[in-house]
């Protein structure tokens, strides 16, 4: 190293989630975590990577298979004052506790008129593209937003991962944490490099509802989330050399939704990309779009273009996954449509 | 242990008992049309415990400060047994901001966190939230315990059983009651589950299990205070099924066509009976019975008019109270 040269501590996404909630634990003992292999093991994703060695079985605590079981206990343990973070370990397993989540953690605050608060995260991994098929590869955060009571927070980088974890954790109410297995930084996944990036050592928060506007363009604005930020970002650096400048905003946080940062993009660009790795319809694409046309509808040049995947299931094959899901090349191809 | 005293365990099932019986006159009071359950003062579901005070009042006997629980759809009995507010709780079922909720939850969703007292519309759920309480006194070094309710037709939920495994495993201080009315709506308990006890489920889990027939309050009362105890001792979870009665209906305006037992409900009504047994011991006297009964009764009429006296909420307030 010369001298001129800033030491960068470049971590995954993964290591950034573990280091946020070891932060959190390490400055609030009523922080502890649990779920299904989180402990040893580091959690399947890496999301509690080294924490099991730090705080022990009894803060880092694996449960048996029984999502129902331990996610109800997390919202007991969390209207009696504790901070727990609950993994789920594939956000398609949702099926088997939905009721815990949809009906108890996320209905108990405003059925108690605001008398009980239930101060837990409960995380998930998401996503699809390495061929895991139609029961480990789901999105499905827009079924999570339209369930009022949770907030729902969807980080794309490790910088975001880690502030977002501790806002999370810090929050009074049920905040659903789900990360892209894509964006994860794993060894053992295929990964965008923007999966691995710098972020400082310190605790540090990031807002929940405040959209980042992940690059700054004038003729096109996409608006996504989460492993789709990533794939944005390459597709936008590539058009830019054909002369094709495009706005990235990275939604961060689906509930609450910081609609004004769409808004004023939509406002300066005139042309609105919606990019959605969860299914198409009643969902984000269509949440954005109604968004914009309830504001002012001829702030737009173009109608609204909506990339997702086109309500089926995620096959296997990977002919087949790779062609429904929002790739480069589609991301691609629809802002030159909105173009041409 | 806690001693056990015959007086209050009776004091304590008629309150419980004049309350619901004041709640179904005032519901159906003034239906108009009458089949309308959304109409009235008190509109929605309603689902009374009349039959079922003692697994309510034999199980929180042994409760104190901090101990939680987590009851049913049915859950006026265990929510005054274990001392949630009586106008509070009124006013909540009256639909008023001065309500436990403010007029959000209703009488199935009723949550006092004084008491650590909350309830569940969805069967069996509030098993899992129990084990969580549990988890929490455990970590925080508490000798809390936290009772989990739920009737006989949950005990064939997932989580149920989830919750027994887990309280197991993890030696939870929690009390598994389920009170047995033998009617899961309209479909008995031969109908829908495979043993014939309950309690013996809890043997799958390596936990006492412990079933209490004849709707007894104080064998609930002597049950109760073993699984509390050893709750409270460390020594982890037990189950405890009640046979008991549902005296009334699932819900008011339920017909109860399906029902065969009806003809002997009354005679097996377990608040006569007990007085009757606490006459012939001399832990009751005659006037006893009459002073008790009116004293509940006042208790109730106060809680009544202060709901009524409590303001309706505003239609906006229905946005309120989303997020903390």
């Amino acid at each position: 190293m010369t001298a001129t040269e800033t030491p960068t501590r470049r971590i995954t996404t993964a290591k950034a989630m573990a280091e946020a909630i070891g932060l959190e634990m390490r400055a609030d003992p009523d922080v502890f975590v649990m779920g299904e292999d989180v402990g040893a093991y580091g959690g399947i994703f890496g999301s509690t990577t080294d924490l099991f060695a730090e705080f022990g079985a009894d803060r880092v605590i694996d449960t048996p298979i029984s999502e129902t079981g331990f996610i109800g206990a997390g919202i007991g343990a969390a209207v009696e004052g504790l901070r727990p973070v609950v993994e789920l370990m594939f956000v398609d397993f949702y099926g088997v506790c939905m009721d815990q989540i949809s009906n108890h953690m996320a209905k108990i605050h405003y059925e108690s008129g605001g008398a009980v608060k239930v101060p837990m995260v409960l995380m998930a991994a998401t996503g699809a593209g390495y061929s895991d098929a139609a029961q480990h590869s789901q999105c499905l955060w827009g079924t999570f937003a339209h369930l009022p009571g949770m907030k729902v927070v969807v980080p794309s980088n490790p910088y975001d991962a880690k502030g977002l974890m501790a806002s999370a954790i810090r929050d009074d109410n049920p905040v659903i944490f789900l990360f892209h297995k894509g964006a994860q930084g794993l060894v053992w996944m295929e990964k965008n490099p923007r999966s691995i990036a710098h972020v400082p050592e310190e605790a540090f928060t990031v807002p929940i509802g405040e959209a980042a506007i992940a690059r700054e363009g004038s003729d096109v604005t996409i608006v996504t989330l989460s492993l789709s930020v990533q794939h944005s970002l390459d597709v936008a650096e590539e058009l830019e050399g054909e002369g094709i400048s495009v706005e990235i905003v990275d939604l961060r946080s689906l509930v609450p939704l910081d609609r004004q940062t769409v808004l004023d993009s939509v406002a300066k660009t005139g042309k609105l990309l919606v990019v959605d790795e969860d299914y198409k319809s009643f969902g984000l694409t269509g949440e954005i779009a109604a968004i914009v046309a309830e504001t002012d509808p001829t702030m737009l040049k173009k109608p609204v273009k909506r990339l997702a995947v086109p309500d089926v299931p995620i096959p296997y094959a990977r002919s087949l996954e790779y062609g429904i899901l929002p790739t480069r090349e589609r991301i691609a191809a629809a802002v030159k449509d909105l173009m041409a | 242990m806690n001693p056990m005293n015959r007086l209050e365990l009776y004091t304590e099932m008629v309150r419980i008992r004049q309350y619901e019986s004041r709640i179904l006159q005032e519901y159906h009071g003034d239906k108009a049309p009458a089949w309308d359950i959304g109409a009235g003062l008190i509109p929605g579901e309603m689902h009374l415990s009349a039959g079922q005070e003692p697994a309510a009042v034999g199980v929180c006997a042994h409760l104190k400060k901090g101990d939680a629980i987590t009851a049913p759809h049915r859950p006026h009995h265990f929510a005054l047994a274990h001392g949630v507010d009586m106008n509070a709780m009124t006013a909540e079922i009256y639909g008023r901001t001065t309500g436990l909720c403010k007029g959000k939850g209703g009488h199935m969703h009723l949550f006092d966190p004084e008491n650590h007292f909350s309830c569940s519309g969805i069967i069996a759920q509030g098993y899992p939230v129990a084990c969580g309480q549990a988890l929490a006194m455990k970590r925080r070094g508490t000798d809390n315990v936290a009772i989990a309710v739920a009737g006989e037709g949950a005990a064939n939920q997932g989580a149920f059983h989830e919750s027994l495994n887990l309280a197991a495993v993890w030696n939870l201080p929690v009390v598994f009651v389920i009170e047995d009315n033998d009617w899961a709506i309209s479909v008995p308990r031969s109908d829908s589950t495979a043993t014939t006890s309950n309690a013996d489920r809890a043997a799958g889990y390596g936990i006492p299990g412990v079933r209490v027939e004849n709707n007894d309050v104080e064998a609930v009362f002597e049950a109760a205070g073993a699984a509390v105890d050893r709750a409270r001792a460390g020594e982890g979870p037990s189950l405890i099924e009640v046979h008991t009665l549902r005296l009334w209906g699932h819900f008011e305006g339920d017909a109860q066509a399906y029902r065969t037992d009806l003809e002997t409900v009354d005679e097996r009504d377990p608040i006569p009976r007990y007085a009757q047994a606490l006459l012939a011991s001399g832990d009751l006297v005659e006037e006893q019975v009459q002073q008790i009964a009116e004293a509940a009764d006042a208790e109730v009429d106060a809680a009544i008019q202060f709901s009524l006296n409590s303001p309706i909420p505003a239609a906006e307030d229905a946005l309120l109270h989303v997020f903390a």
